[in-house]
């Protein structure tokens, strides 16, 4: 069985450490937060200059001007910081921040990701997405690993404009968790129930296939 | 006005002399600290062909969005934009034109712009479509853009309290740009919730501090949610 969101997001709060910081993008990898493991303490940070990103409000705590990247209203939690966008932006691309978990369309064997535009549909922005993989030495892409037609987004080279060259070295795919070593996919752990057959035949770029590839607990 | 008072009577005080043709850096993150009442004045001042500087272009109806009724904006330069049906028509009709910033380089040009830098080097968008056009160059084994920074001939500001020395103060994260295009603008206005007496703030906790600011007035403010989320 392919890994649902919550699956996904659990499996990358493994890779969280005890006072890490931590920068979440839109979608799976907000979920991350919800399984951060009991006991230890993670700092998130929220590119609109936030360090220390709380839960959601209740409704009476409301407040305009305290919201996160995804423009949704947050808390601080104890210890926050709140700052400049380009405050923000030095932490990131300075390489402060110690995991940074984000979605893409593409991922490639050279370390490229795509995620930000669709030639021929509305480009909305990059937003901070660039300065983040540009910035960051720990990434972990969460992507689903084939589109809903079974086109592999796991390639060779990525077709679609990219986010940033040669900064990819870790992904979690519904299917998969992978590591880009050496121009090719390295393929680490297996979703349970999924043959490591099945994340061959859906991934187009060169995978490399150990003799044991663990299945993931949950 | 005298001295370092530097409160204006009116909004339209606060913008006098933005011209057709002149850019416009703004504070604000989606519809967070956004100068709203200065959007207004120049919705109804009705200046054209502006180039607009802000990491987004507010919401259908809010924000810079109403900038987009009269079509006073000529050039957009943002990190993310199209929370606005409008700007789409505009963008694909060609009546608009865009340089889409990633967000960190938008920041750090106008921080280098307001700081008297005229271009910096950076990682973000070395081979991607941010590239083209640029100069890169190798550092420590690693190739770097050039960026050009910015700065505007007006800068429209949203604080949270001031004094009347222009010492501004910012609330939560409505901070963001704010600072960055304050220090940016050759006519830096800045509009803020709250007005005191110059000694009432405390000197260690001020943002932007008063040398930046050119007028400052006081305004009402609607802060209006983009994504109200709650916990039970």
């Amino acid at each position: 069985m392919a890994l649902t969101r919550e699956q996904m997001a659990q499996r990358v709060a493994r890779e969280l450490q005890d006072g890490y910081y931590v920068n979440l993008g839109i979608g799976i990898p907000t979920l991350v937060a919800n399984y951060v493991p009991e006991g230890m303490e993670v700092m998130l940070q929220s590119e609109n200059g936030l360090l220390g990103m709380g839960a959601f409000p209740r409704a009476d705590e409301i407040d305009a001007d305290m919201i996160n990247a995804g423009k949704q209203t947050v808390t601080a939690r104890t210890g926050a910081s709140i700052f400049s966008s380009a405050e923000s932006f030095a932490m990131i691309r300075g390489g402060h921040i110690d995991l940074t978990v984000l979605g893409a369309f593409e991922v490639d064997v050279h370390g490229n990701i795509a995620s930000w535009m669709v030639p021929g549909k509305l480009v909305k922005g990059m937003g901070g997405a660039m300065d983040l993989v540009a910035g960051a030495e720990n990434i972990i892409v969460t992507m689903t690993h084939a589109s809903k037609d079974g086109e592999s987004k796991l390639l060779g080279k990525c077709t679609l404009p990219l986010t940033g060259a040669g900064c990819i070295k870790r992904v979690l795919t519904d299917l998969a968790y992978l590591e880009i070593a050496e121009g090719a996919f390295v393929l680490k752990e297996r979703a349970p129930g999924v043959t490591v057959e099945e994340i061959v035949a859906k991934t187009a770029g060169k995978l490399v296939v150990p003799e044991h590839v663990p299945e993931m607990q949950f | 006005m005298a001295g370092f008072d530097k409160r204006v009577g009116s909004y339209e005080e606060a913008l006098a002399g933005l011209e057709d043709g002149m850019t416009v850096l703004a504070g604000g993150f989606g519809l967070c600290g956004i100068p709203e009442n200065l959007i207004a004045e120049i919705k109804r001042k009705g200046v054209r062909d502006l180039t607009v500087v802000s990491n987004n272009c507010g919401v259908d109806g809010f924000g810079l969005g109403v900038l987009l009724e009269d079509r006073q904006i000529r050039k957009m330069i943002a990190s993310y934009v199209g929370e606005n049906a409008l700007f789409e028509k505009q963008l694909l009709s060609g009546e608009l034109e865009v340089e889409l910033t990633p967000q960190g380089t938008l920041a750090e040009k106008m921080r280098a712009g307001g700081a008297g830098i005229p271009a910096f080097f950076t990682a973000t968008g070395v081979g991607t479509p941010v590239a083209e056009g640029k100069e890169v160059r190798e550092f420590n084994g690693r190739e770097y853009l050039m960026e050009p920074s910015i700065t505007g001939d007006f800068a429209i500001v949203k604080g949270w309290k001031a004094d009347w020395y222009g010492n501004v103060i910012y609330r939560h994260t409505a901070q963001n740009f704010n600072p960055l295009a304050a220090t940016a603008g050759k006519i830096t206005v800045v509009e803020v919730e709250e007005i005191v007496a110059p000694g009432e703030l405390d000197p260690t906790q001020i943002h932007t501090p008063g040398i930046y600011v050119d007028r400052l007035i006081c305004g009402t403010f609607e802060k209006r949610i983009e994504q109200r989320t709650v916990r039970a």
